[in-house]
């Protein structure tokens, strides 16, 4: 699906660049003739406004930046400056908070589809660890970036989260010193993080474009599950298909993310963020923001501290490894009756570990965490690797166009299926 | 058929999930209401609530003044002068601000002597606090009362399942002040000055600083504990969000726009889309 581009420029001047330096045939290959299947579905298209996030975060980031002082004694009043007296810096600033919470929205939504769909099974994998990957960066930057306005759970929950890592035997009370630069989180703490929060989405945008680049290699998965047999009949190209659906599937994406900058935009933030940081009061509930409550709750529901860190970063990085995990041949979670209720069945799981997350980890909490973080690993370990072999799957359709035209099943989800088959 | 043992797939998932969240839930509840003693405060109704809320600048205005008179004797409000002058906001005039500022005496200096000199306020200073620091508050007053710039946005109660859900679909932002206006009026022991029914614990550091007539109002406004305790924490909600009205009127642009915006892409796609069957894509 890549390789030497047939593109001519139509200007004399594009054909003298584009023999010096093909961009031109880059973008023409990888979003104007690409060819997409015709059946995807609007889950799909989270991909596309995953990157408007991305570019939605930096720009708005690098203006707060100029604006922002990354010391302890003025963190907390910059970030107010901003809010007050800045030219329209209250927007700016509830655009990328609010923007970090749409971000992981949109991941988590691309996430499940990839897991529903088998999007991670062959040739994907390599595809599908970049995702792991950026993935992990983005939880970096998030935590990075919400110590920056220095209130006191920006305090609290940086001292927290960097005190994890004193649980490691031996080296992990060093590595807390040497991660905080003193002996507390305090002023270097906060200029480290500055710098990383900065740095860190240009790492992201380094591994989009090879994630986007396996992507272009690979192809994409569909709904259906079946390969691509047929450029003709299977594919439509890029522009116009993808592009406009891909358009109006951002455009209700950014009516969400305005709801929440010009109505809410505070709902999903912590008060006691609105409180100077102050290492002598320490807040009643130390809570991380509700894209990190999952893995927060894994961490409490492992009565030892070493064992919950490792079942935390463990709890990310088995997705790593589902592509080898998962032994059905099938790639569609459509065609695996059985799948479909374990699979649903994790993402209540995860659902309901982000709300015992935000609880106390008392009484029946920490019962309940226990059983869904149980039922969280035992997923990837036993039920995957079992059900592949035991499982009866239906029939799958023998090409896209196929599927495209038994529209009963697709109904529900594909969008590309509800056009008339009228002839045009 | 597909079509049916799919969605009988996710009718099962659904079903699962129910009864999953409802068992997770129903345990949870009993074993939390001891953490809970304090009741939950009441919604107010707010002008400034909702898509169109704007704020009531003779509120606004009344709230000012039981700060001013009551309040600021212990609280700071790190705000300047002028900002309540701004659109959006009490909406004092420039001259009003002018005088209001002159009355406060500021610190200021060095001078070319090198000393330190008090003058008369001018707009662009932020109001000063009547202590020196927070040690000689903490010291006057047993606790350092908390600052009152963002007061009203670092405050919340717990809303509890589901009704967090619910939130922000039907826009409930206002839980700072309606926890501020139920602690001034939460007072409920007479024997014990600082007993709260609303204040986390019980124990709070601040007697009741309103009763009934301890402010004038000019406007003829019901000099009652409710309506000060209204009129200020509809203040103080300003002072924390004094953008509240240009973002909410952005932000209806903002949607009408969008949603205009959507429903064309949506016509455009289906029009784009209309060729696409089974077989190849006719192309025309
Ligand atoms: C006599 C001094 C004094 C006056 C006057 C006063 N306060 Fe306070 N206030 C305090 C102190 C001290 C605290 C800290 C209480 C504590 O945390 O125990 C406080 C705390 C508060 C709190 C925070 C409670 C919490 O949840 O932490 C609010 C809200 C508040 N005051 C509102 C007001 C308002 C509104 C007024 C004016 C009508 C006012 N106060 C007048 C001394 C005062
Ligand atoms: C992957 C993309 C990014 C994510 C997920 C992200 C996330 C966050 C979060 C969660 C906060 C805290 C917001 C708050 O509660 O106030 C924050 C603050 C901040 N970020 Fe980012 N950010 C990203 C990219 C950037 C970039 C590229 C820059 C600048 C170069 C930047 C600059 C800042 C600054 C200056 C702040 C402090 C101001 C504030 O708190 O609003 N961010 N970021």
């Amino acid at each position: 699906m890549s390789g030497p581009s047939t593109y001519v420029p139509k200007s004399a001047l594009g054909r003298w660049f584009e023999s010096r330096l093909p961009i031109g045939g880059l973008i023409h290959s990888s979003f104007v003739v690409y060819p997409t299947p015709k059946n995807l579905n609007y889950f799909w298209a989270f991909g596309g406004i995953l990157s408007l996030m991305l570019v939605a975060q930096i720009i708005t980031g690098v203006v707060l930046a100029m604006h922002y002082t990354p010391e302890a004694t003025m963190a907390f009043s910059s970030v107010e400056n901003i809010m007050r007296n800045v030219n329209y810096g209250w927007l700016l600033r509830y655009l990328h908070a609010n923007g970090a919470s749409m971000f992981f929205f949109a991941v988590y939504v691309h996430i499940f589809r990839g897991m529903f769909y088998g999007s991670y099974k062959a040739p994907r994998e390599v595809l599908w660890i970049l995702g792991v990957i950026i993935f992990l960066l983005m939880m970096a930057t998030a935590f990075m970036g919400y110590v920056l306005p220095w209130g006191q759970m920006s305090f609290w929950g940086a001292t927290v989260i960097t005190n994890l890592f004193s649980a490691l035997p031996g080296i992990g009370e060093p590595i807390v010193t040497w991660l905080w630069g003193g002996y507390s989180v305090d002023n270097p703490t906060l200029n480290r993080f500055f710098a990383l929060h900065y740095l860190l989405p240009f790492m992201i945008v380094g591994v989009v474009i090879l994630h986007v680049w396996a992507l272009h290699v690979t192809g994409q998965n569909n709904p259906a599950g079946v390969e691509v047999k047929s450029v003709e009949r299977d594919t439509v190209p890029f522009t116009p298909y993808a592009t406009i659906k891909d358009a109006f599937a951002m455009v209700v994406f950014l009516i969400l993310y305005s709801w929440f900058v010009f109505y809410v935009p505070n709902y999903l933030g912590d008060a006691d963020n609105y409180i100077v940081a102050n290492p002598l009061v320490t807040p009643a509930h130390i809570v991380p923001e509700w894209y990190f409550l999952p893995f927060y709750a894994i961490l409490r529901s492992i009565p030892s501290k070493l064992g919950g860190v490792i079942a935390m970063f463990g709890s990310i990085a088995i997705l790593a490894f589902l592509p080898w995990l998962d032994t059905s041949k099938i790639r569609s979670g459509r065609f695996r009756p059985l799948f479909q209720i374990f699979f649903f069945g994790f993402v209540i799981a995860a659902m309901g570990l982000g709300y015992l997350g935000s609880k106390p980890p008392e009484g029946a909490y920490v019962i309940a965490g226990r059983l869904l973080s149980v039922y969280y690993f035992a997923y990837f370990l036993v039920i995957l690797p079992l059900l592949g072999l035991f499982e009866t799957p239906r029939t799958l359709p023998a090409t896209i166009a196929d599927d495209v035209l038994a529209k009963g099943g697709s109904a529900i989800l594909a969008g590309a299926a509800q056009a008339p088959s009228t002839k045009g | 058929m597909t079509f049916r043992t799919h969605t009988l797939g996710w009718l099962t998932a659904a079903a699962a999930s129910l009864l999953l969240s409802a068992s997770l839930l129903s345990v949870p509840v009993s074993a939390q209401e001891g953490a809970h003693e304090q009741p939950t405060p009441a919604r107010q109704s707010w002008t400034f609530a909702g898509p169109f809320g704007k704020f009531d600048r003779a509120q606004l205005q009344r709230g000012f003044q039981v700060y001013k008179e009551v309040c600021s004797n212990c609280h700071s409000l790190s705000i300047p002068f002028r900002t309540l002058a701004q659109p959006g906001g009490p909406e004092y005039s420039e001259a009003q601000i002018k005088a209001l500022a002159a009355s406060y005496k500021v610190k200021d200096g060095p001078n070319e002597a090198g000393e330190m000199f008090e003058r008369a306020g001018r707009p662009s200073d932020n109001f000063p606090w009547a202590f020196a620091n927070e040690q000689a508050a903490a010291a006057a007053l047993g606790k350092s009362p908390p600052e009152m710039n963002l007061l009203a946005k670092a405050r919340k109660y717990e809303r509890g399942f589901p009704l967090f859900l619910i939130d922000p679909f039907i826009q409930y932002q206002e839980l700072g002040p309606d926890y501020i206006y139920a602690l001034l009026n939460g007072y409920s022991k007479a024997d014990d000055p600082n007993y709260n029914d609303y204040y986390p614990g019980h124990k709070i550091a601040m007697g009741a600083p309103l009763s009934d007539g301890v402010v004038t109002y000019t406007d003829g406004s019901p000099q009652t504990l409710q309506q000060y305790a209204k009129d200020v924490a509809s203040f103080l909600y300003w002072a924390a969000e004094p953008s509240m009205e240009a973002r909410k009127k952005m932000g209806f642009r903002v949607m009408v726009f969008l949603i205009i915006f959507a429903g064309l892409l949506y016509f455009t796609k289906k029009k784009v889309w209309a060729d696409v069957h089974g077989d190849a894509v006719t192309t025309h």
